[in-house]
């Protein structure tokens, strides 16, 4: 059995029919081939998945695919937009906020929320922000510093 | 700009791929028509298999195939264990890659469903019989190795995979005799899990027409995977292309060649088709090897006044149910070789006895052995100061090896090539305030506070290393690095190597390197890896060698390209190739900088080749094979600050202060990232990570909630500090960094812990250091259990 679904993914309209129980982020990377958006667990621990979901974040792997259905959903790929790094991007590269990369995406991501719900968070307030998702190589402090690194950035260079 | 581009901390080459999500990694890759495996792996830890039965899997919807163990019979040998542990009795069990009448482990491969689609493999997983017989287990080193255990391969005497020794130095017995002081300790160091992020995988792709078989896996060396593969599926190395394409960590979880990958192999060479395995996070749990189970028993013998005088240890390691590729080689030569740490110490005994055990595989997981050395001989010196009542400092003064610079040999036959111990730890205690950190430690105690300092002072054995060692040592392999520079005629270059970065940034610090030799941008540098087709041989990226050996074969390519070119520019500026100078990418005659030929005009006509030198061949490539004459040493010295809440048994760590000693830092970036991670696993082995197993050898820690990785919130900013100590026979002079965090850190934050409870009477907490352990350890010791 399968269902049709219509989910806006980076602002492209796509109407595919899909099986109840397939996932969100299996949507995402095997049905549309966007495999920016990582699968690090199978237990909603690590984040890899984050996406934004209507604006607000979400990890992928704790929907169905079908629940998006007239959802808009942004991924990796998608959030810079028109231009060409969104300043999480930027500041994820200028302060090495990552090593092998897999749970960059996610944290990015998740980071915008983060940004989303306190433009100007302390160091603190983002590694709190920051516990649902999990990285192995960086032992985050350098992501701490990119986010607090774009916070300054998006609100105009004051802190 | 560019000869200062090495040492400069420069973004990363890697990341725009990275932070757009463009990157592809093993499981992105899909191709036309390709078929997906999923495997059914034992429930049980120890059981016989009585029969299996698979007709209606095969007959469920999309499936394509269906295979177990018998139906693998010659073709696919066991999955290899590479390394040969020589004057050490090794038994190596057969593992089969799909079990044939007993499973040894929770996780064990019993068949593999082949689907078009991943998710009807897995459903058709479910309609899969199997028949078991319930055999005890045993999931313990040391209980494995009692009268009485059960016995995990029939052929293997009381579950032993081998029995090494290291002595070193003077009599250790008269040592212990004639010692004034003797500390004791037994660690657990217990069972952990590395939890790359991402999981394993493996898509394999065969053309029958060709006999060709393409490998993407989630490799850390894939010349090896390529190597070991075409020995067990019987595919010609030169019909066989292994690709590591992006890969997400590894830590030592993804050196090993696994039955998992060979089993791909295998179906897509049956089907003609392409066949692709992902792991589960909960299989990654299970099946990707897991690292450390020691049981450790360590005394140290002393002056009165603290001067060591040997140390003797035995430990159990336990193995997993079969040997993983290299598992042998890592408690014992990288742990064995490695315990006289930063100390001079005269005599040196130890017995590691290796067992099989109905548990999931081990293999090197961050520092491979070296923190389970460091982590014994830390120990055991605190004990040592605690005993005589002195400063823990102090004690690691009275015992170091003096400063050195070109070569100290230490009674377990390894020679240091270089280090300033005392120098580490003096900036340490200066960079931490540590006189103050005891004041202030003193006056909290005053307050019912428990602060605890820890010191961990290291060295660890990397850049693995000359291969007649490897040789010797049993290692199945080379551990020499390649490297090909080649420059195209617009003076762009490409950089082929045979290691396989997967995270490190040596796509950057490579490009830092060539920019150092040649002169130029390293924008310039493309640095390619990871693809057996299009890379020289290499034996791979883990045990922080791959800037170590690597970045050492490059460099000296990069000198073959200069040398050369001088010989090509003496042509063009028709002079004599003696008169010539260099600097900074650019050939001219000495004194006469004004008329010069860059490396680029160079590249330009070496390419074109209209006008060159009598005899000189066209091109500026260069090849390189470059074997160590001997590893490398980092060293440092690590201070955590904790304060233990006597109520709830929580542990906070409020400071931690590194010092480290790398040699001379290509990017200085990389290298604090490199501590940063490195600490931070430390960290967890300490304060919250451990694989459990009941007794039944059920994995209870089977999931990512059940296992406490270390998260954002729970961690200080860690303090980075470094000093310079060339290495003496290296090219560039420069030591690994990719291990030493984790070697460091975890005796840091145990010490610290101990010295915090030292007022309520706790000696010793096994790790992780929970809530519960700690505040059940001070209920037993303030006798209220
Ligand atoms: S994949 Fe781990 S939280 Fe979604
Ligand atoms: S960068 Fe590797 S897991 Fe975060």
């Amino acid at each position: 059995m399968t269902i049709p679904v219509s989910i806006t993914v980076n602002g492209r309209r796509y109407d595919r029919e899909v099986e109840p129980r397939l996932l969100l982020v299996h949507f995402i990377r095997d049905v549309l081939g966007l495999t920016g958006t990582k699968v690090g667990c199978d237990t909603s621990q690590c984040g890899s998945c984050t996406i934004l979901l209507d604006g607000v974040s979400a990890k992928a792997c704790t929907c169905l695919a079908v629940q998006a259905d007239g959802a808009s959903v942004t991924t990796i790929e998608g959030l810079a937009g028109d231009s060409e790094l969104h300043p999480l991007q930027e500041s994820f590269w200028n302060k090495h906020g990552l090593q092998c990369g897999y749970c960059t995406p996610g944290m990015i991501l998740a980071s915008h929320e983060l940004l989303r719900c306190n433009a100007d968070p302390s160091a603190e307030e983002i590694r709190h922000g920051l516990e649902g998702n999990m990285c192995r190589c960086t032992g985050y402090q350098n992501i701490v510093r990119a986010v607090r690194d774009a916070a300054e950035t998006m609100q105009g260079g004051t802190s | 700009m560019s000869a200062s581009t090495f040492g400069s901390g420069i973004r990363r080459r890697e990341d725009p791929r990275l932070i757009t999500g463009s990157a592809s990694y093993t499981d992105d890759i899909t191709l036309p028509g390709t078929l997906h495996a999923a495997l059914l792996r034992s429930p049980y830890a120890h059981a016989r298999i009585n029969g299996i039965d698979t007709s209606q899997a095969a007959s469920a919807q999309g499936v394509v195939a269906v295979y177990i163990g018998a139906d693998t019979e010659g073709e696919i040998a066991p999955s290899p264990c590479a390394w040969l542990l020589p004057d050490s009795g090794l038994t190596i069990a057969d593992y089969h890659c799909v079990a044939r009448d007993t499973v040894r482990y929770v996780g064990d491969i019993v068949a593999v469903v082949v689907a078009e689609t991943r998710h009807e493999a897995y459903d058709a997983l479910d309609l899969i019989e199997v028949d078991y017989d319930p055999l005890d287990a045993v999931v313990e080193p040391k209980k494995a190795a009692a009268d009485g255990a059960p016995q995990l391969h029939a052929e293997i005497a009381g579950n032993q995979a081998f029995h090494w020794t290291v002595t070193g130095g003077g009599d250790i017995d008269e040592a212990f005799s004639q010692a004034d002081v003797v500390v004791k300790e037994t660690i657990i160091q217990q069972r952990l899990i590395p939890n790359a992020m991402e999981p394993r995988a493996t898509l394999a792709s065969y053309t029958a027409a060709t006999g060709e078989l393409t490998v993407w896996n989630t490799t850390q060396n894939p010349h090896i995977l390529r190597f070991l593969s075409s020995l067990v599926i019987g595919v010609p190395e030169d019909r066989l292309r292994v690709i590591a394409p992006e890969v997400g960590g590894g830590f030592g979880s993804k050196i090993a060649a696994y039955p998992a990958d060979f089993i791909t192999m295998f179906c897509s060479k049956k089907l003609g088709a392409p066949v692709k395995w992902v792991e589960s996070r909960s299989e990654n749990y299970q099946a990707t090897t897991h690292g450390r189970d020691h049981v450790q028993e360590i005394e140290l013998a002393a002056t009165a006044d603290g001067k060591i005088k040997g140390l003797r240890a035995t430990v159990w390691a336990g193995m997993g149910a079969y040997l993983s590729t290299a598992a042998p080689g890592i408690p014992t030569i990288l742990h064995g070789l490695m315990l006289s740490g930063v100390y001079d110490i005269p005599a040196i005994h130890e017995d590691v006895y290796g067992l099989y055990t109905n548990t999931t595989p081990v293999e090197a997981y961050r520092g491979a052995g070296r923190p389970e050395a460091t982590f014994m001989v830390e120990r055991l010196v605190d004990l040592l100061a605690a005993k005589l009542g002195l400063d823990p400092a102090e004690v690691r003064r009275r015992n170091f090896i003096p400063k050195f610079d070109d070569g100290h040999d230490v009674v377990t036959g390894l020679t240091y090539d270089s280090g300033n111990y005392d120098g580490a730890l003096s900036k340490l205690l200066a960079e931490a305030d540590y006189q103050q950190l005891r004041a202030e430690q003193a006056e909290a105690r005053k307050n019912g506070r428990y602060i605890g300092l820890g010191l961990s002072t290291y060295v660890e054995i990397c850049g693995l290393g000359p291969s007649q060692v490897a040789g010797a040592i049993g290692f199945q392999g080379g551990l020499w690095e390649s490297a090909i520079v080649r420059f195209h005629p617009s003076g762009k270059v490409h950089v082929m190597i045979g290691a396989s970065p997967h995270g490190q940034g040596e796509e950057t610090t490579f490009a830092q390197i060539i920019a150092g030799e040649l002169g130029v941008s390293p924008d310039d540098v493309k640095v390619i890896h990871g693809d057996t087709d299009n890379t020289p041989m290499g034996w791979g990226t883990y045990g922080s060698r791959t800037t170590a050996v690597g970045g050492a074969a490059l460099a000296l390519a990069a000198r073959k390209i200069r040398d050369k070119a001088k010989v090509i520019a003496a042509h063009l500026l028709e002079a004599a190739v003696e008169d010539m100078d260099y600097d900074d990418g650019k050939f001219f005659v000495k004194g006469s900088p004004d008329s010069s030929k860059t490396i680029q005009d160079i590249a330009l006509m070496a390419n074109v080749a209209w006008n060159m030198p009598e005899g000189v061949e066209a091109g500026l490539e260069a090849t390189t094979f470059y074997d160590p004459p001997n590893f490398v040493f980092p060293y440092g010295a690590h201070l955590a600050v904790v304060e233990v809440d006597a109520e709830s048994g929580n542990v906070e760590l409020k400071r931690y202060v590194a010092v480290d000693d790398c040699g001379p830092q290509i990017n200085p970036v990389i290298v604090e990232g490199q501590v940063h991670g490195g600490i931070v696993q430390g960290i967890g082995q300490a304060l919250w990570e451990e694989g459990v197993y009941d007794d039944d050898g059920q994995l209870l820690t089977g999931t990512m909630l059940d296992y406490a990785l270390p998260r954002a919130d729970r961690l200080p900013d860690i303090e980075v500090h470094s000093t310079v100590t060339p290495s003496p026979h290296h090219p560039l002079g420069v030591k690994g960094i990719g291990e030493a965090g984790t070697i460091a850190s975890t005796a840091a934050v145990y010490n610290a812990v101990i010295d915090a409870l030292a007022p309520l009477g706790v000696e010793a907490v096994n790790m992780p250091l929970t809530p519960e352990r700690v505040w059940r350890s001070i209920q037993a010791a303030q006798g209220r259990n």
